[in-house]
């Protein structure tokens, strides 16, 4: 008999509807990963039962990690579904491949989830270099090893991993997540950036900013791209102490 | 007063580029973007971006040069003045991008760090990391957030461009767009339109493109009018990891920092390549191109990785076609430099390439063609700034940018060239397009009759219920995936008329075929299957775009290549023989170029895209026949030169 791959797919029609659960198979190959999986049964339309059925909806992208469209609970845990290697989860987790969509965000539909509050907090603490003008001005010069401690934080592809992971995240704190406090650190780190580093700090002490951290750690663990978050939130919490006394000496 | 609005359909970095520009001159904008604009294709560039710097004007590199390298890797067929005036603006862009905050590598003394990159011989290459693209697509990024928080941008995301409104006079005053959520139509009234909406490399099937670049905009604006150009040129990258999904990239980089490509000499060497001596393995490009080595132009790159492994039979694998690219040699600083496709081909490969050689082949990578786009010259031969013309598409009021234009890779895409051509085409259109409002002020879109755009909107609201509702026997992935299988056997490294003409007959069957595609989703609600099923009628469109220009040009240049037309070179022996050899290979190549050197232009009809050429402006840097590592390239030159300076046409 043709060797399949099954997967149980976690579906909801609409953010209002009620969710269940369907299975597919599709026939194995080797090197395939859960978006060639995801293709396959888009063209085939139906369950491995034989119903017709309309095909799943997820979001995809680069497929090589780097956008961070694909990102969903794959066998439990939050990653990207272009990385996600048939082969490797099938050793590790036995024969059911399990898909679902994140569960801090709102469903769309299926696997597709709204991350909007991720760049609505990006916007709140303001993670961009506030230049003067797009003309031609001398550029900053900046050290080998500044750029080297700065470049991991600029490749978080606002993913949300680390906010499917922290148990902080939630409707009652109203927590922005690790990927946006690591981003304000990036822009203070900035020579031009600095200068709003104290819009940043106040944004950060603000509900749902760094207080809410429970320091769980999750947030490192999962990033795909081993950005060193906490040690972004260990830094932004010293920084807003050093913020809070000087704010309150000068009183 | 009114207010004037500019539309920008695409959020990567040309049309993130274009927009923080337009907010800056106080013009109002809104981005439409199928993706959120930070997830855009641009994130997928890797090595770096091209400008002449400090360092590289100390070893007698100067913009012209740049500018020279750049027509010269593409084979002369773009227009030279907007090439010189990218790369008299490299420098200030890279500079920019430095101020917005992009994290580019740096010396210990705290400069910019620069790499090689193909097709050239100077360091010319910014870089951070080996993520470039995404790092200057996130700075840009966060520019435009930037307006946005400002309220001078309005973004749409989740937004599909259906096509421009064009009012009784043709002239274009706004666009459809659909939200892929809701599944709402509806019109934007605007006073002008930038399609900054990438390239067309799933027309291919697999390619190392991003999911959502099916070049579907730039069909649904060439239905509309616009005239597309050059459509037969499409890079294909000589190093990307196969894959059952797509081909991943795998950067120029990694040769620009040493890696080397080989094969065993020996067909069907099983060994550990690690095991197999230096004497016993062929450097093939080092062999052939001693001075560019594995940097030479990325047409050459992929010709020769090809002809290894389907004419010599050295692949590395047993069934498949792959080579070496191996980076083992390098010290870790170098493999740190690399690190963000270093894990690529880790993650997807299981093998750690800082230790076993890579296997990589060919694959799609970037179209050259794309949307034709005026441009109006200075006297001094570069752009005339700030001239309502440049990058302005057939309709009036339409323009494209970034790779959906055609404007500034001729026959082949120098690496580390498109984020420059797609941030600079993006930043020097505003000033254009600030004019173009200013004048069009008489006619404002909002003073339009509201009929124009709603009666647009209807149109386009009922092609997606028909399709939606539409029983019908044929899977629209299914005949995807076909499409992308011929035009992939047939009109991409190697180019045979026969070989094309089979692929046409394909494409009459497809698009026999697409009438009956069936919908599997009648839902009002995030539609993927219907959405994806209309752009495969644009791929369509423009693989019959592609396909049939390819037939048309019978000859060899850049990434185009059909054997049955190419000129042998000369193979070398005593300098006599040579020489004459030389000058029948001169005058070859002369009249080849007296025949092809000109550009294509689709325009649609009903009846399939209609072919008519364009001379090219070369008038600052006369043509001359590429000798990338040819026997006796200087006798060539030299035979060449003699040639131009006797006038008259050349002899048939």
């Amino acid at each position: 008999m043709e060797r399949t791959v099954t997967l149980q797919i976690r579906r909801q029609d609409r953010p209002d509807g009620p969710s269940y659960w369907q299975r597919f198979e599709i026939p194995y190959q080797p090197q395939l990963n859960v978006i060639s999986c995801l293709q396959a049964i888009a063209e085939l339309g139906r369950t491995a039962d034989g119903e017709r059925v309309a095909p799943v909806a997820w979001e995809c992208g680069c497929l090589e990690e780097v956008c961070g469209s694909c990102t969903m609970v794959i066998n439990g845990r939050v990653r990207q579904a272009c990385t996600a290697l048939v082969d490797e989860l099938l050793a590790a987790d036995g024969e059911v491949i399990r898909l679902e969509p994140m569960t801090k965000f709102p469903v769309v539909r299926d696997l597709v989830v709204d991350r909007g509050r991720m760049f609505e907090a990006l916007k709140r603490v303001r993670a961009w270099v506030p230049v003067d003008g797009y003309y031609d001005l001398p550029t900053p010069r900046i050290e080998q090893a500044a750029q080297q401690e700065s470049y991991p934080l600029t490749r978080c592809m606002t993913c949300g991993c680390c906010l499917e992971a922290c148990p902080q995240v939630n409707e009652h704190t109203g927590f922005i997540g690790a990927a946006a406090i690591s981003q304000a650190m990036l822009f203070n780190q900035h020579p031009v950036g600095r200068t709003e580093a104290e819009a940043r700090y106040r944004a950060l002490m603000a509900k749902g900013g760094i207080g809410e951290c429970g320091n769980a750690q999750n947030c490192v663990k999962v990033c795909p791209k081993n950005i060193p978050l906490t040690d972004s939130i260990a830094r932004a919490g010293r920084a807003l102490t050093f913020y809070a006394i000087k704010h309150y000496l000068d009183k | 007063m009114v207010e004037q609005r500019v539309i920008v359909v695409g959020g990567g970095l040309a049309g993130l580029s274009a927009t923080m520009k337009l907010a800056e001159l106080g013009r109002p904008v809104d981005l439409l973007s199928l993706v959120p604009v930070k997830r855009s294709h641009s994130v997928c560039a890797q090595g770096g971006i091209n400008a002449v710097n400090a360092i590289t004007r100390q070893e007698g590199d100067n913009e012209y040069r740049h500018f020279d390298d750049t027509v010269y890797g593409g084979d002369f067929l773009q227009h030279q003045p907007p090439v010189k005036e990218m790369c008299d603006w490299g420098p200030r862009i890279v500079d920019l991008m430095d101020r917005l905050g992009v994290m580019f590598n740096r010396t210990p003394e705290g400069f910019r760090d620069q790499r090689r990159f193909g097709g050239t011989l100077f360091r010319r290459t910014a870089f951070a990391g080996a993520t470039t693209g995404q790092q200057l697509l996130y700075t840009l990024d966060e520019q435009v957030r930037r307006w946005e928080v400002m309220g001078r941008v309005r973004k749409f995301e989740g937004w599909e461009f259906l096509g421009p409104v064009l009012d009784d006079d043709g002239v274009c005053r706004g666009a459809v767009a659909q939200n892929l959520t809701s599944m709402e139509v509806r019109a934007f009234p605007a006073d002008a339109v930038i399609l900054a909406t990438g390239g067309c490399g799933l027309i291919f099937g697999k390619s190392t493109m991003s999911m959502m670049c099916t070049g579907a905009a730039a069909a649904r604006a060439f239905r509309a009018g616009a005239r597309y150009a050059n459509g037969e040129f499409v890079q294909v990258h000589p190093t990307a990891i196969p894959g059952a999904d797509k081909h991943r990239l795998m950067s120029e980089s990694a040769r620009g920092e040493g890696g080397r490509v080989w094969v065993p000499a020996r067909p069907g060497d099983t060994r550990d390549p690690l095991a197999i001596p230096p004497s016993e393995r062929r450097y093939f490009l080092e062999e052939k191109y001693p001075k560019y080595g594995n940097l030479v132009p990325r047409d050459i790159a992929t010709r020769e990785i090809f002809n290894i492994c389907v004419n010599e039979g050295l692949s590395v694998q047993r069934g498949e076609y792959c080579v070496y690219l191996d980076l083992t040699e390098l010290p870790p600083e170098r493999h740190r430099k690399l690190e963000g496709i270093l894990e690529i081909y880790q993650k997807f490969r299981g093998v750690d390439p800082r230790t076993v050689p890579m296997k990589i082949f060919p694959a799609v990578h970037y179209s050259m063609g794309g949307l034709w786009v005026d441009y109006e010259r200075s006297p001094s031969g570069g752009l005339a700034a700030g001239s309502p013309r440049n990058q302005m598409t057939a309709i009036p009021g339409l323009y494209a940018i970034g790779e959906a234009d055609y404007q500034y890779h001729g026959a082949n895409r120098l690496g580390a060239n498109s984020l420059l051509s797609c941030i600079f085409s993006g930043l020097f259109c505003a000033p254009g397009i600030d004019r173009y409002l200013a004048d069009a002020l008489k006619r404002s879109a909002t003073d339009l009759s509201a009929r124009l755009f709603e009666s647009a909107a209807a149109t386009h609201r009922e092609q997606f219920r028909l399709m939606a509702g539409r029983f019908g026997t044929e899977n629209p992935y299914t005949l995807h995936r076909e499409l992308g299988q011929t035009m992939t056997r047939n009109v991409t490294v190697v180019r045979t008329n026969a070989g094309i003409r089979e692929t046409l007959a394909r494409l009459d069957e497809l698009e026999d075929r697409y009438r009956r595609v069936g919908s599997a989703d009648g839902g009002g609600w995030a539609n993927q299957n219907v959405v994806f099923a209309r752009s495969l009628g644009d791929m369509l469109t423009l693989a019959r775009v592609i396909a049939e220009g390819a037939l048309r040009r019978d000859e060899c240049r850049g990434a185009h290549y059909k054997p049955e037309f190419a000129v042998p070179p000369p193979k070398g022996g005593d300098p006599v023989t040579l020489r004459a050899e030389a000058l029948r290979w001169c005058q070859a190549v002369r009249r080849q170029n007296e025949r092809w050197l000109k550009t294509t232009i689709a325009e649609f009809t009903p009846d399939g895209p209609a072919f008519s050429y364009e001379p090219v402006d070369t008038s600052l840097i006369p043509p001359r026949p590429r000798t990338y590592g040819m026997v006796g390239a200087e006798i060539i030159e030299e035979v060449w030169n003699q040639m131009q300076t006797q006038a008259g046409p050349a002899p048939r």
